[in-house]
């Protein structure tokens, strides 16, 4: 137990054996200790955070945000560069195909025309060979007519003469003659 | 109080642990003593120093955790300026974040056991509250002039109502600084009491396991409390703060 003079001291808020009368938070003998270090605790708390936290943390972050709009833009301008290469393949195999095109196209029409010459040829040099041919063929059939025409005079004398006649040469040509000539009597 | 607790057999002494101590002996508290009050204050000023300053320190594009949590109370309470506040409250976010540090950290370390709650103390909120009310009222005149009493004058209520709402506008104004800071102190010291309640009922062994089963779940809840209570001390600081940039309803 304190003495009576110490629980004076303690005053209106804490008794005798050290606890609470009432509540503490309506004791007004401890406002102003509490107002005072309140004050100095705000008051250190804005320094710290004004001086060195805020700006501190402030700068940070611009500079993330700063990083991170860069790095953005870099990719998008990566992509831009990529979407480039792209078009370029696309064109130079587009070109490509359009040259191997022609190229083909132009082969194509070379060995037609050489194929065309040939043929010409082939076929100038057929008809020529049919002339001749033909032309021979009617050397052949002439003097095959020929033949075929001394033959009958000579068979037609022979078998005039046979017959027991005389024959008059110049009558039997002539009668082969008219037989020759499909005059038949 | 103590006579009437002890009577059940029981030692609860709920309210005990907000007294004020002076920390070097003596009993006499000057407005100067360094007292319990003094240091759980110091231990929060040091603890936000440890966050925003320590935490902050290697400056990383890439922050650490330390610096994370930093930068997430920042934005937390920087957005929330600006969200309810709007730009222009953005030049008083310091003050702002000062008082939110302040608020989270006594809520956090009252939680500590043993520890003295400076934010259970009326006297702590009160001034706080009063501080914001008189600033932004302040606020208010300075930026608006004569046009912050439209913030009484509801243009979009009937002509007829609009005196009886300017005197219920009037009074809930006024009553703003009470509310804002009972609730803080009120919510801190109902949770803090309870604990000490159920830590008073563990003594006796047939409901000591409900009582710590109790004190645990009294203390998840506080927790939650400690960080609801400082947030919404900060929200309606940020609401007062745009009623008087923008009193125009």
């Amino acid at each position: 137990m304190e003495s009576e003079e110490t629980a004076g001291a303690v005053g209106r808020c804490v008794g005798p054996d050290g606890g609470a009368i009432g509540m503490p938070q309506l004791c007004f003998d401890w406002f102003p200790n509490q107002i005072f270090w309140l004050i100095v605790a705000l008051g250190a708390i804005y320094l710290i955070l004004t001086r060195v936290a805020l700006p501190r943390i402030e700068a940070v972050i611009a500079e993330r945000n700063g990083a991170i709009t860069n790095d953005i833009a870099a990719a998008e301008e990566l992509k831009l560069k990529a979407a480039e290469a792209e078009r370029a393949y696309e064109r130079a195999l587009a070109d490509a195909r359009a040259e191997a095109q022609k190229i083909g196209a132009e082969t194509r029409a070379e060995i037609d025309a050489e194929v065309a010459t040939a043929t010409e040829k082939a076929e100038a040099e057929i008809a020529a060979r049919t002339a001749e041919s033909q032309k021979r063929i009617g050397e052949i059939r002439d003097t095959a007519v020929q033949n075929v025409e001394a033959v009958a005079k000579d068979v037609a004398a022979e078998i005039v003469a046979s017959l027991g006649s005389r024959a008059d040469p110049a009558a039997v040509e002539k009668a082969v003659a008219r037989h020759m000539t499909g005059d038949a009597p | 109080m103590a006579d009437e607790a002890t009577g059940g057999g029981f030692s609860i002494y709920p309210m005990d642990q907000f007294i004020v101590k002076p920390l070097f002996g003596g009993d006499v508290v000057h407005w100067y003593t360094p007292t319990n009050v003094t240091l759980w204050m110091a231990l929060g000023v040091a603890g936000i120093a440890l966050l925003m300053v320590a935490g902050s320190s290697a400056r990383a594009v890439i922050p650490s955790r330390g610096q994370s949590m930093a930068e997430l109370t920042y934005g937390f309470i920087h957005k929330m300026v600006e969200d309810v506040a709007g730009r222009d409250g953005l030049k008083y976010f310091p003050y702002i974040m000062t008082l939110f540090l302040f608020i989270l950290f006594g809520n956090m370390l009252g939680l500590v056991p043993t520890a003295f709650t400076t934010t259970s103390h009326i006297a702590v909120t009160a001034v706080m509250a009063l501080a914001v009310f008189v600033t932004v009222t302040a606020i208010g005149f300075v930026k608006n002039g004569k046009d912050f009493l439209s913030l009484f004058w509801v243009e979009s209520a009937p002509l007829v109502l609009r005196p009886v709402l300017a005197v219920i506008e009037l009074i809930s104004y006024f009553v703003r600084p009470v509310s804002h800071s009972v609730r803080l102190a009120g919510a801190i010291t109902a949770g803090h009491a309870v604990m000490k309640v159920f830590a008073g009922f563990a003594a006796a062994a047939a409901i000591a396991p409900l009582a710590i089963g109790g004190m645990v779940a009294i203390y998840a809840l506080e927790l939650l409390v400690a960080f609801i209570q400082a947030y919404v001390f900060t929200i309606l600081t940020c609401v007062y703060l745009r009623d008087a940039l923008h009193p125009h309803h």
